[in-house]
């Protein structure tokens, strides 16, 4: 119940600076609000600088980065409440639950407040589009481009997953094989699963290491099996033989890629999203229609074409290497 | 002689000569020297979870939280060496075993004073301690460029051709074979388990020998939660998932009776060994995962149905000359 109070008036002080705020700027400012599933989380503080980098270039925006202290659906609620007294003039929200928050969108949509959902969807009723930090095409292409890239005379590869019933992986892996054919001289000469824990997936990885000895890379899309996998081809020595490579959190791999067990890894880009969805919000905001079919520019990253449901996939995942992993590693 | 060629751990060995030769014949590599070593290095943490664990069934009681256990001590001093980088290997040896057994005793505790049965305390304590880890890191993984190398190094350190993850198992093995068959301790928990009522009559505090088991199970968790996260360098709250169900399943096929009183330091080892052998030899035969699951769990079941034959205590016959009578 204390915290309950302590969040409201968190809200209501953010209520009454950005009223303080508002006073303070021109009235022909466009206001998008940028709702997170929780304050204080590093993917969402850096979308929140893609989203100020958006608001630079539009000019006459201004952005409200806000959300609840905990990750919660009612949390979310109160929030949206006092963005729509506020009167902004579009919400873009990666939610908690997807069916709790429709209600309280539907009231802002009313009010004509834009409504988008970004990284983590909204059913369809409270929201006019979603973006999607990816898809499963583009996830199944990179995985295989991130070895095939350090492979420059092909070689085999061998795939390391979550367990055998994924749904995520093996929609991942099934697109992966799809592409193949386009990476010459890249050999995909097994599938294993590590289960997602440490133990098993370090065991299948060596197990991959004995059985296939030209091995020139492991791909792991799950980030318990790209750290194992990693730590095994540490613990035999080849590093610079085998490249463990995949999908992982850069504050997770940053260890892997200064040893130079992983040359480069991908994941979605915090940056990039909270940028694209500014975008989006704006362009929304400013009288684009959202309906399947529809093609609505995002500055810098393109534009995004909406299927059936009025969801896009953004780009394909960022690739991160020594180059860029000490940026990021602080930040998720 | 004659027991030990009619016994238990004989058949285990036999078990795992056929196994390894099944498996060489499909991949020859496997039994060569460098990998079995690898092998029983993997299995080391299997080792000694399974000898803590013998202990606690021996006495008539199971321990479920020696994975959440291994994961909260293994979080536990990860953060530790976050904070304290410098902290020599010595002490960090010393925390991890003295916290493992300070949430071993918790166990213990509950099941003496209170008498709640061993299996809804480790299952509730279970669920505390990976509780525990999720309020300590909110979710947060600690990452191998966290930890400080020597505290990366000390598993993998090798001594005379073997890992002192290995060597340590070793020390455990012939340490607790000593204890179990040579100290009034050891033949407590025998007797504590195999007959609980003749145990108190002849002078053995029952419910003080279950907490022991439990301090030492917890002991040997937490020293395993160390070396489980400065192995595979990463810690966070699902580490060891689902593992006290492997480690009991290694006490099952090492011989160790349910019912208590049953099983030896020898037979958790190859019980163990047993399970490890097929986990490493699995991934090299190429058999499908689904079909992973299946063996593991088959060879689970011809244990048990072993255990249940060879455990079996013939009836008595109280009066020979009433059957012979008609």
């Amino acid at each position: 119940m204390k915290r309950r109070t302590f969040t409201s008036l968190v809200a209501g002080l953010g209520l009454a600076a950005s009223m303080l705020s508002t006073t303070a700027v021109a009235q022909d400012n466009m206001r998008i609000a940028l709702v997170v599933k929780a304050l204080g989380i590093g993917f969402f503080e850096a979308a929140a600088e893609g989203a100020n980098e958006a608001a630079g270039e539009l000019g006459n925006v201004e952005i409200i980065y806000t959300g609840p202290t905990d990750t919660t659906a009612e949390g979310q609620i109160e929030v949206i409440n006092s963005l729509i007294a506020q009167g902004v003039d579009a919400i873009a929200i990666s939610a908690n639950d997807p069916d709790a928050l429709v209600p309280a969108l539907k009231r802002a949509m009313d009010r004509g407040i834009t409504v988008i959902s970004w990284d983590s969807g909204v059913a369809e009723g409270g929201r006019q589009m979603h973006l999607n930090p990816s898809s499963t095409p583009l996830i199944g292409n990179t995985i295989i481009k991130l070895a095939a890239d350090h492979m420059p005379d092909g070689g085999d590869v061998a795939i390391l997953s979550a367990t055998a019933t994924a749904t995520n992986q093996n929609a991942w892996i099934e697109a992966a094989k799809e592409v193949l054919p386009n990476y010459e001289g890249v050999n995909l000469v097994a599938t294993v699963y590590g289960d997602d824990l440490s133990d098993k997936s370090y065991r299948e990885a060596q197990g991959l290491m004995a059985s296939y000895p030209n091995l020139k890379a492991i791909i792991a899309p799950t980030t318990v099996g790209i750290l194992a996998s990693c730590q095994a081809v540490t613990d035999a020595g080849k590093i610079g033989e085998i490249n463990v490579t995949g999908l992982g959190l850069p504050s997770e791999m940053a260890g892997c890629v200064d040893s130079g067990a992983t040359k480069s890894f991908a994941i979605w880009n915090p940056i990039d999203l909270g940028y694209s969805a500014t975008m989006l919000a704006h362009a929304l905001a400013k009288g684009a229609e959202a309906g399947p079919g529809a093609e609505i520019p995002m500055g810098r990253m393109g534009s995004v074409k909406l299927d059936d449901t009025n969801a896009a996939a953004m780009a394909d995942p960022f690739t991160y290497d020594s180059s860029n992993i000490d940026q990021f590693k602080s930040i998720f | 002689m004659k027991r030990f060629l009619a016994s238990r751990e004989l058949l285990l060995l036999i078990a795992i000569g056929l196994l390894l030769g099944v498996i060489s014949s499909r991949f020859p590599a496997f039994i060569a020297p460098s990998n079995l070593v690898a092998v029983f290095n993997d299995t080391s943490p299997l080792i000694l979870l399974a000898i803590g664990q013998m202990i606690v069934i021996l006495t008539k009681c199971i321990d479920l939280s020696v994975a959440a256990n291994l994961a909260l001590t293994g979080m536990v001093v990860s953060l530790i060496n976050i904070a304290v980088p410098g902290l020599p290997i010595v002490v960090m040896l010393f925390i991890a075993v003295a916290f493992g057994a300070v949430l071993g005793m918790f166990n213990g505790l509950l099941v003496w004073k209170l008498a709640i049965p061993p299996i809804v305390v480790t299952l509730g304590t279970m669920t505390i301690f990976r509780g525990t880890i999720f309020l300590l890191t909110e979710g947060k993984w600690v990452n191998s460029h966290e930890m400080s190398d020597t505290f990366k190094a000390f598993p993998r350190t090798e001594i005379l051709g073997l890992p002192v993850l290995s060597w340590i198992a070793i020390a455990v093995v012939i340490l607790f074979t000593i204890v179990m068959t040579r100290t009034t301790l050891g033949r407590a928990f025998y007797a504590a388990g195999g007959n609980p009522h003749a145990a108190t009559y002849a002078g053995i505090n029952v419910g003080r020998t279950q907490f022991w088991a439990f301090t030492i199970s917890g002991a040997l968790a937490g020293l395993t939660g160390y070396l489980w996260v400065s192995r595979f360098a990463v810690a966070y709250v699902d580490v060891a998932g689902g593992f006290e169900l492997t480690v009991v399943a290694a006490c099952v096929i090492g011989g160790v009776s349910i019912m208590g009183g049953i099983g030896s330091v020898p037979g958790a080892l190859l019980g163990a060994l047993f399970l490890g052998i097929i986990a490493n030899a699995l991934p090299v035969v190429n058999i499908s995962p689904f079909w992973q699951m299946a063996i593991s769990g088959g060879a689970i079941i011809i244990a048990v149905v072993l255990n249940a034959q060879a455990n079996r205590t013939p009836g008595r016959i109280i009066l020979k000359r009433a059957e012979h009578a008609t």
